[in-house]
């Protein structure tokens, strides 16, 4: 069962609303608390997409949960205040990626408070309503100091006071539960994707939950590999200092994966076992040279993600098998990485084609390459041919343009609701050349865009 | 005042239709529509879904007891498909069953043997075969053959415009339930209750009175509810007649969003003549509406294309035609501008083919154009013109001088980023283009407590219509805001109600509202001992006064005063618009209460490389006449800009050849999300003491706005051309990033999105 149905017609708790059914929308968003360390960290989900037993042990907070009895909340007074509401029925999903917001650990910034509002859509405001009583709340925890969010919020008239009784509760809660997992189930991640696919399917099928195993968590260093758990989401990689380090510009890059529900759901393991041929992460890991590790519950195996694709959702990958992690070896200082992905819109959006690279240079040589592109053929590509063309040479305007043309005999991309073949192939033709341009400010733009 | 529905709108305490507590016994509908869009329906292999544990019946065209019949304007459309299928989506037949699931399970088991015909998707084909669902429509001015030899510049084009989908964010629903006496209560998600109430009368053939449909609020219509809520309210009373028992269905998403319409795709070929002096002289335009497959209400939207033709300039001559095309596309249907806007986008884009030919700024030749008033528009209208005050405050407050400096030195100094800039003047005319619609009724009981219940027609659907008929009652009658309630919209209440559309709900209830209050406050001022002429009384902040001295009669001791004198303390009111009228035969007449007039100024970045851009901002004077509640009117502009450049920009509604809808959910239809707005929109008012038909002078602001979105699309197409001066732009809409891109960069034209199959990139 999935949580929006368990909230609406087993609770009867009609608050939260079904829009789309696909995540999209944000009209179900609720709030997931989960005690760590003791102490509740809350993150916004879409409950349409939320398999029931990914809450497991959790705090599932809808727009009930949060109503104060003889009063509005701060973010509700600031919706009502900037007439931020007109039809109502994205409403309560906005207030719940707000008050989400107020309860994270993120600074109190209008960017980051409109941000967490990335995946609400409104049909009526326009959103400058919706910003300006973002930025009410931004300012409203310009005071929070020291204070750690829930402490903050629970004396800012943000949150009733029975929040502060949920670790207690929770803890109770954690000692009762057995943990169950059936092996022969279907395994499920966040549930992102699959529930966009086989909604109606896997109300049919019994699920073995992936999402929460601690196993299967976690991002570390070993020496000059990065480890990354396959139940990590999006948000993981987003707030870890690791990746941060490595990877100056990640928190850009991601931002344009999805919204911010579902950055906090999805996982990457997901991603790749979808095996959609425009899959960020398989695309970002693609270039990465990332390794797979399966587990069929017996024994585990390795193998590289770019043999992991066999075909148009084909897997190098048994029935039982699952991912339990991935590794990457760390970039050297003489490695560079970029992302890029086009949408028709350009957040919370498939890509019409996205591609990243990761180039190690000696002084002006090619060291090493490797492309990745998604959209431009049936799987996630990593562009072999083009990469050992560079590799060696010299980078100049006209390498990267010779290889622009070799580029485009190694994709096959279709005409769908993404975009025509013809503008794929001039997408990808556009984004190879950003990589150099974003990369190497050096190089001569006028003459890679003729 | 804020909007009166924001503390449960905000605390998720609203009720929308699948927030009704369900009754014992509820059953649940889900609708098998045709997998084909043309073809003749052999044989319904229905054996294996009634096997679903759960189901109950599933009914067919044979099960109607009325009339297999919900067309409004002509009765060309079938409630089930019982022999010719017109549309992929048309319902076949309605699965009931204990719960929602087993419902659609159900549905997935049902098969259609069908003998499938010719699949037309593309108006121009469906008027060269024939197809039209009635006769062409004209509006004439002047002579343009006559014009043309006058023309020192003449230039002709052809335009191809998508649809758009409605995407309010609770989708289409209703709920019946079978009272004594053979009556039905239906709740349903409609902007029109009378429509949903007339639809059942005939699929069922029971009379209007038998008949309550209520309506609390709405999440979002925007015109897809105008119509196109009877046919779900119409399954589940036949549901529930039948079976008696109450029947609910509130659609998936995907369901909605297949087999309902949408803002009507157009096509259109131009031909505009110009004098030296960049006075447009002549202009022809052909219209060709893609209606879908039955009729709805396109004909009227064909209507209000022709008004709307010239937008905001006066032409002498013109000669406009248009076709109402029938296609095998679900039925198109109202959407905010309501055939407006497509006539908008052609006119605008005529002079952008006349300033490129002729290298001049495309805005000369649109301030040298402005209807002024005292000129008649095509359909023989007078115009009390705002259009040149909006354009000349716009360009003077925004510094359009300065706007344009600062675009030439950013595009001087960026190779990869350019940007545009656009004006788009609108004027909107308000009334229903039918003139019969245009009345209303309010029912306004005052309670023996003080207390003041209203019941008119109109439907809040975010517009803010509740709020502002509460605002007239309470000010007209003199009394606290808290006093006043504004009850759900019943056909029991309140009778034979235009839907909520046009932009004239609030002009007209409001005033209905109106009528009402005044009738009841003279009564009650008559109640008084105080001997005086009735001009010598008012009331403010419920205390009368006397030549505007305070008296000891307050607002409940006129109600108790009245109350024992056995005085009437129920009203109501009825408005029809004055001095309205329209003759289709000679294509003249006086339709419209008032033009609602305004500019707006755009301005936006690309993206050179990508072919992505931003919208920069939205600058905007807009004719207000005297706002009565300036944070919904300011909201309703916002959002209808957003939506406006959504349409023009991102929102790609795409079926393939055949029929079939490929954008069928939100993963695949992209609206603007809060990245995607302008970053900056400002609005300055104009204000006007003159008289006009609207409530408290405040003049309508549904729709106008949507259309300087209709900008964006402009100020695209400049910064491509600042990149590229010899870029070929085709006028087809929206410019979405794959456009701009191959605009930038493409050898070849822009492919139509029509040319566009094969299947989705995301798992089909």
């Amino acid at each position: 069962m999935l949580l929006l149905d368990f909230i609406r017609y087993h609770q009867h708790l009609p608050g939260t609303k079904t829009g789309c059914n696909e995540g999209d929308c944000g009209a179900c968003t609720v709030l997931i608390g989960e005690l760590q360390n003791g102490t509740m960290h809350y993150q916004s989900f879409t409950s349409c997409l939320t398999p029931l037993g990914n809450v497991r042990g959790k705090h599932v907070v809808t727009i009930e949960g949060i109503n104060l009895p003889n009063s509005l909340t701060a973010v509700q007074h600031a919706m009502q205040d900037c007439a931020a509401t007109q039809c109502g029925f994205c409403t309560p999903g906005f207030v719940m990626s707000l008050t989400g917001f107020c309860l994270s650990h993120k600074a109190p910034t209008l960017t980051n408070a409109i941000a967490a509002i990335d995946g609400n859509i409104c049909r009526c405001t326009g959103y400058k309503s919706i910003e300006r009583a973002a930025a009410r709340v931004a300012q409203l925890l310009e005071p929070r100091n020291g204070s750690t969010p829930a402490q903050y919020a629970a004396g800012a008239h943000i949150l009733p006071a029975y929040f502060v009784h949920i670790p207690g509760r929770l803890e109770a809660l954690h000692s009762t539960l057995e943990s169950a997992n059936d092996v022969a189930a279907k395994p499920i991640g966040g549930g992102t994707d699959l529930y966009v696919q086989q909604h109606d399917a896997l109300r049919q099928k019994a699920l073995r939950f992936l999402y929460d195993q601690p196993a299967l968590k976690g991002i570390r260093q070993e020496g000059d590999k990065c480890i990354l758990g396959a139940a990590t989401t999006v948000a993981d990689l987003v707030a870890s200092p690791l990746l941060q380090a490595y990877f100056p510009y990640l928190s850009r890059y991601l931002k344009k994966v999805s919204s911010t529900q579902i950055r906090n759901m999805a996982t990457i393991a997901g991603n790749f076992v979808n095996a959609s041929p425009i899959g960020d992460l398989s695309i970002f890991f693609l270039a990465l040279d990332a390794t797979l590790v399966l587990s069929d519950g017996q024994k585990e195996r390795e193998l590289p993600l770019r043999h992991f694709f066999k075909g148009y959702k084909l897997l190098n990958k048994s029935a039982d098998e699952y991912i339990v992690r991935l590794w990457f070896y760390l970039p050297s200082q003489h490695t560079l990485f970029n992302f890029e992905k086009v949408s028709k819109r350009t957040h919370l959006d498939i890509a019409s084609v996205n591609t990243a690279i990761s180039i190690t240079m000696q002084y002006d040589l090619i060291d090493d390459i490797r492309i990745a592109a998604g959209g431009v053929g049936p799987v996630p590509l990593l562009l072999k041919e083009t990469a050992a063309f560079m590799t060696g040479k010299l980078l100049t305007e006209s390498l990267i343009r010779e290889a622009g043309f070799l580029l485009q005999t190694e994709v096959s991309p279709i005409s769908d609701a993404r975009g025509t073949a013809d503008y794929k192939r001039l997408l990808l033709a556009q984004l190879f050349k950003a990589h150099f341009i974003t990369l190497f400010p050096q190089l001569e733009t006028a003459i890679l865009i003729r | 005042m804020k909007n009166i529905d924001s503390h449960t709108h905000v605390t998720g305490t609203s009720v929308y239709l699948d927030d009704l507590p369900i009754l014992q016994g509820t059953l649940f509908a889900a609708a098998y529509g045709s997998p084909v869009a043309h073809g003749i329906l052999r044989r319904l292999e229905i054996t294996e879904a009634l096997q679903i544990p759960g189901v109950v019946r599933i009914l067919t065209a044979k099960d109607i007891p009325g009339e297999n019949q919900i067309g409004g304007i002509i009765p060309d459309e079938p409630l089930f498909a019982d022999h010719h299928i017109h549309f992929a989506g048309m319902p076949l037949a309605l699965v009931v069953a204990q719960n929602r699931d087993a419902a659609r399970t159900a549905v997935k088991k049902i098969q259609a043997i069908i003998d499938p015909l010719e699949v037309i998707t593309n108006p121009r084909i469906a008027q060269a075969k024939g197809e039209l669902i009635m006769p062409a429509k004209s509006v004439i001015q002047g002579d343009t053959n006559a014009a043309w030899p006058q023309c020192t510049h003449i230039f002709e084009g052809a335009i191809d415009i998508n649809g758009q989908e409605h995407l309010y964010i609770e989708t289409q629903g209703a709920y019946a339930i079978p009272q004594e006496h053979g009556s039905l209560k239906v709740y349903s998600s409609t902007q029109g209750p009378t429509a949903v109430q007339r639809t059942i009368m005939r699929v069922l053939g029971i009379p209007m009175h038998r008949l309550e449909v209520v309506v609390t609020r709405l999440g979002g219509g925007f015109g897809g509810k105008e119509d196109q809520a009877n046919t779900w309210a119409a399954l589940c009373a036949l549901a529930a007649h039948l079976l008696k028992k109450p029947v609910k269905y509130a659609l998936h998403r995907m369901e909605d969003m297949a087999m309902t319409g949408k803002r009507h795709p157009y096509m259109a070929d131009f031909k505009i003549g110009l004098d030296a002096a960049l006075k447009i002289l002549a202009y022809e335009v052909t219209f060709f509406q893609n209606a879908g497959a039955s009729a709805d209400l396109s004909p009227a939207v064909l209507q209000r294309t022709l008004f709307h033709c010239t937008n905001a300039y006066f032409i002498p001559n013109v000669s406009a035609t248009a076709y109402s095309c029938r296609t095998n596309l679900p039925p198109n249907t109202a959407f905010r501008g309501f055939g407006g806007p497509q006539g908008m986008y052609v006119i605008e884009a005529a002079i952008a083919a006349a300033a490129a030919g002729l290298q001049v700024d495309k805005s000369l030749i649109q301030s040298a154009n402005l209807i002024r008033t005292g000129e008649a528009f095509p359909y023989g209208q007078i115009a009390e013109s705002e259009a040149s005050a909006c354009w000349d405050k716009a360009v003077a407050l925004y510094d359009l001088e300065n706007i344009r400096a600062a675009i030439n030195a950013f595009n001087a100094e960026h190779l990869l980023l350019k940007k545009g800039l656009a004006l788009m003047p609108i004027c909107f005319g308000i009334s229903f283009t039918n003139t019969l619609m245009n009345n209303a009724r309010s029912l306004v009981h005052i309670y023996s407590d003080g207390s003041v219940g209203i019941s008119t027609g109109a439907v809040e659907m975010g517009q803010g219509v509740n709020t502002k008929i509460l605002q007239v009652a309470a000010q007209t009658l003199g009394i606290s805001y808290d006093r006043v309630k504004i009850n759900a919209t019943s056909t029991y209440t309140v009778a034979n109600t235009s839907p909520s559309a046009a932009s004239a709900t609030a002009d007209l209830n409001g005033k209905a509202t109106w009528i009402a209050c005044n009738a009841l406050l003279e009564r009650l001022l008559a109640v008084t001992d105080l001997n005086v002429s009735r001009e010598r009384l008012s009331i403010q902040n419920e205390i009368v006064l006397l030549d505007g001295v305070a008296t000891d009669w307050n607002w409940l001791r006129l109600v108790n005063t009245a109350f024992v004198q056995r005085v009437s303390l129920s009203e109501n009111g009825h408005y029809a618009t004055p001095t309205i009228h329209y003759d289709s035969e000679t294509g003249k007449g006086h339709p419209f209460a008032y033009h609602v007039y305004g500019t707006a100024i755009i301005e936006v970045t690309v993206d050179c490389l990508r072919g992505t851009y931003e919208t920069d901002s939205v600058k905007v004077v807009h004719d207000f006449g005297v706002s009565m509640n300036p944070d919904i009117d300011r909201g309703q502009i916002e959002g209808g800009i957003v939506q406006g450049i959504g349409w023009m920009t991102l929102e790609e509604v795409i079926y393939n050849e055949q029929g079939k809808l490929l954008s069928n959910a939100l993963s695949t239809y992209k609206v603007p999300d809060i990245y995607a707005v302008p970053k900056e929109i400002l609005i300055d008012h104009l204000h006007t003491d003159n008289d006009n038909l609207a409530i408290f002078r405040s003049k309508a602001v549904g729709e106008p706005p949507l259309m300087y979105g209709i900008g964006a699309w402009f100020a695209l197409r400049d910064a491509i051309l600042a990149f590229r001066p010899d870029a070929v732009i085709p006028f087809v809409a929206p410019m979405t990033p794959e456009k701009v891109l191959m605009a930038l960069y493409s050898k070849q034209s822009v492919p139509a999105y029509e040319e566009k199959v094969s299947h989705l990139g995301i798992d089909s």
